[in-house]
């Protein structure tokens, strides 16, 4: 025997070479990883909807589907907006059959590039029950149907009913009466308008909806597919009326989450809000939640009136490649069903049914009023980070409209780089 | 693109001997080269075949990607090539580009003036074994092992414009108006500043504590007998000792400054004062935006800066070797 020169000993090289099959597994992981189940009768599903209401509510319409079809359906439920920032890889990679997501540009978007499957067989079998523009909202550029919409969480400028009683305010219905009623909040020592947007994504809705009020409809939705010049007298003409209403606003709102300004509302402090339906959660249920009313953002120009609503629309699609088409599809139709609806609306308090026949008779006055504007409504907007290019929406215009919030004098100069900036995502 | 020098020796290289023994048993020293060999192969091949496919070909990977337009859907083919057009555009019409460099900047400023200058001087001070210094030393030190949610959420208590504990006091003492600690595009990033400050202190505290235990105390006592004054001792005696510590203390401040992200990201995603460039890496890459293209020339861009730091650092330790 002599002395061996120190080697790493057997065992430790295994180890090691284990370890590294261990890294190369994790490296590996996808960050959502789709739980693939091999039996046949199983339908996965991906969920975004993650409040508990949610939760609760999508448990109830799959366990419907469950007791009458025999197949079972396995529920994933993720993070909304962790979701949302992984989905492009997520569908790229091993998907659930039926995934939950937005109407609108979103849907186009994985139709055109095959992410999505063709559900137009399941839209069959639901003709009639939905409007044409929601059916305009699911489908893909080739005219086919995506999505199967099930619910909605429309925008109106919320207020207290008690408050408004209390001091004699009426709902305004035009600019001139808007801006009267913030000058006599004012004077009567509130915030006329509540604003928090740290986020950034919240600054959307007022620029969405005098864009509306000013321009209609349509130049607001070609303005957003890339088709407009952002440095038009038509954009800077909306930048011009935020700018008049930006003194009866929450001031600093760029400090000020969207929860605190919700507060702001719930406590009395503030007048108004411009929000989504999704601020009933903010609200006690009971007392205050029966206090909370709203009206239809006021019109700005005659001619195009205030019929349009700012309505996400929420509902589910199939992924590229199901493993069981049938099965999936079924699940679709039934999300599709007047009483799965019922059933998630009733449950999810921000949600409202689309379908057209959905039984209204339970709904409070308030979910009875937003329900009208929708059906009433002259056209259905999905708000700007669902009818623009992700990457237009986030990256370009939450700094844009920051940076009108905080210098508001500035707006040639903005709309300029807006426009700079689209040509360059646009490609045109 | 700066290729790395030497990652690896090719992996059938044999061991180097500095003495070369006459084999006595043929047999068994070759079984012991060949096991000698493949060990060292192991030993070298699997770190370098690491590092190079975990650092060096995704950080090739994204230095292609720069050139291109790519929203990450679907295969190798819908990657369109558009030459330096992220560059310019990064330059040339992006708002946030601009000011995250500065921002990047001057929190690189900040974390050497006054956290590093701070934890300096509280290592300084806990070194002296004053009573209850273990306390200090934890309640100083607390701040680095918070996890990055809790010590964002402490820091929108203190902040908040309407609900805030710092406002609240400033109503206090003062009739001004609420300040907008985190919308103000002028001063947000100074109040994060300090929060980032919070954590750095301790961190720095530490390191220069492990150095300073390590100095030599026959050479304080050498200056106390020489006249020097503590002042005098530490500037002209202990401070130099220090030197293979201050070298980790700038490495570490410079990775610190040029990785900033978590607060500002927590905060407001990044935006409105906030910019910094990983923020832009991250919210251009990953996320929605998926614009894999553009995000991609930001980070090639912050890779130049931190390698300009990363020669000065190598080529500082490596003459330090050779002395």
């Amino acid at each position: 025997m002599h002395p061996r020169p120190p080697a790493p000993p057997g065992p430790a090289r295994r180890t090691l070479l284990r370890g590294l099959a261990g890294a190369g597994t994790l490296a590996a992981l996808p960050a959502l990883a789709g739980c693939s189940s091999t039996d046949p009768n199983t339908v996965t599903l991906t969920s975004n909807r993650a409040n508990a209401a949610q939760r609760a509510a999508m448990q109830d319409i799959v366990g419907l589907f469950e007791e009458r079809s025999g197949h079972s359906v396995e529920i994933n439920t993720f993070d909304s907006t962790s979701f949302q920032e992984s989905i492009n890889n997520y569908l790229q990679g091993t998907p659930d059959d039926v995934i939950a997501w937005f109407a609108g540009y979103r849907t186009r978007f994985f139709a055109e590039r095959g992410l999505i499957s063709d559900v137009s067989a399941v839209w069959e079998e639901l003709d009639g029950a939905f409007t044409d523009q929601v059916r305009d909202l699911c489908s893909g550029p080739d005219g086919k149907q995506y999505m199967i919409p099930d619910s909605t969480a429309p925008w109106a400028v919320f207020h207290r009913r008690s408050l408004f009683e209390e001091n004699g305010y009426e709902a305004p219905t035009t600019r001139a009466e808007f801006v009267e009623l913030c000058e006599r909040m004012r004077r009567d020592g509130l915030e006329p308008i509540a604003s928090g947007v740290r986020e950034g994504w919240p600054a959307m809705g007022m620029f969405d909806h005098l864009n509306l009020r000013l321009n209609g409809p349509e130049f607001h939705l070609e303005l957003l597919d890339g088709l407009h010049s952002w440095d038009s007298p038509e954009v800077r003409a909306v930048f011009g009326a935020w700018a008049e209403l930006l003194p009866h606003h929450q001031a600093d709102p760029l400090g000020r989450g969207i929860n605190e300004a919700q507060t702001a509302l719930v406590r009395r402090e503030a007048g108004m809000m411009l929000c989504g339906m999704f601020l009933t959660h903010v609200f006690p249920e009971g007392e205050d939640l029966d206090d909370l009313d709203c009206f239809p953002f006021p019109e700005f120009d005659s001619e195009i009136g205030a019929d349009v609503v700012e309505a996400p629309i929420d509902g589910f699609m199939a992924s590229g490649t199901l493993r069981n088409p049938e099965a999936a599809h079924a699940l679709l139709a039934h999300f599709g069903t007047r009483e799965a609806e019922e059933v998630y609306t009733a449950v999810d308090p921000q949600a409202l049914p689309l379908r057209l026949d959905a039984d209204t008779s339970a709904f409070s006055p308030l979910e009875a009023k937003v329900n009208d504007m929708v059906v009433n409504a002259g056209a259905l907007t999905q708000y700007m980070d669902r009818d623009s290019r992700p990457d237009f929406a986030s990256i370009v215009m939450i700094p844009a409209l920051q940076r009108f919030l905080s210098r508001p004098d500035d707006i040639a100069d903005l709309t300029a780089s807006i426009q700079r900036q689209k040509l360059s995502i646009f490609g045109q | 693109m700066a290729t790395p020098g030497t990652t690896a020796a090719p992996p059938s290289a044999p061991p180097a001997r500095d003495r070369e023994r006459p084999p006595r048993r043929g047999r068994t020293s070759l079984r012991h080269g060949r096991r000698d060999r493949i060990s060292l192969a192991l030993m070298l091949g699997v770190p370098a075949f690491l590092v190079i496919g975990l650092v060096w070909l995704p950080a090739a990977a994204t230095v292609l990607l720069s050139f291109t337009r790519w929203d990450g859907i679907g295969g190798l083919d819908t990657i369109e090539w558009v030459g330096a057009q992220n560059y310019t555009d990064a330059f040339t019409l992006y708002p946030p580009f601009e000011p995250a460099l500065r921002n990047n900047f001057v929190w690189l400023v900040f974390l050497f003036a006054v956290p590093t200058v701070l934890g300096m001087l509280f290592a300084v001070l806990l070194d002296r074994e004053l009573r209850g210094g273990p306390l200090y030393q934890s309640v100083f030190y607390l701040p680095v092992v918070l996890s990055l949610a809790l010590t964002g959420f402490i820091w929108q208590l203190i902040y908040s414009s309407d609900q805030g504990l710092l406002n609240a006091f400033l109503a206090l003492v003062s009739d001004r108006p609420a300040v907008d600690w985190f919308g103000d595009p002028d001063i947000n990033l100074y109040a994060v500043l300090v929060a980032a400050g919070w954590k750095h202190t301790g961190y720095i505290m530490l390191l220069y504590l492990a150095g300073l235990k390590a100095v030599d105390p026959s050479l304080r006592e050498a200056a106390a007998i020489d006249g020097a004054g503590p002042v005098r001792t530490f500037t002209s005696v202990v401070f130099p000792a220090l030197l293979p510590i201050n070298v980790v203390v700038v490495v570490v401040t410079v990775i610190d400054a040029l990785r900033a992200f978590d607060l500002v990201w927590i905060i407001n995603r990044g935006r409105n004062g906030l910019e910094l460039i990983s923020a832009l890496v991250t919210s251009n890459v990953i996320g929605e935006a998926s614009r894999v293209g553009f995000g991609s020339a930001l980070a090639v861009i912050m890779l130049a800066f931190s390698l300009v730091f990363i020669a000065i650092y190598v080529s500082t330790v490596l003459r330090g070797a050779q002395r």
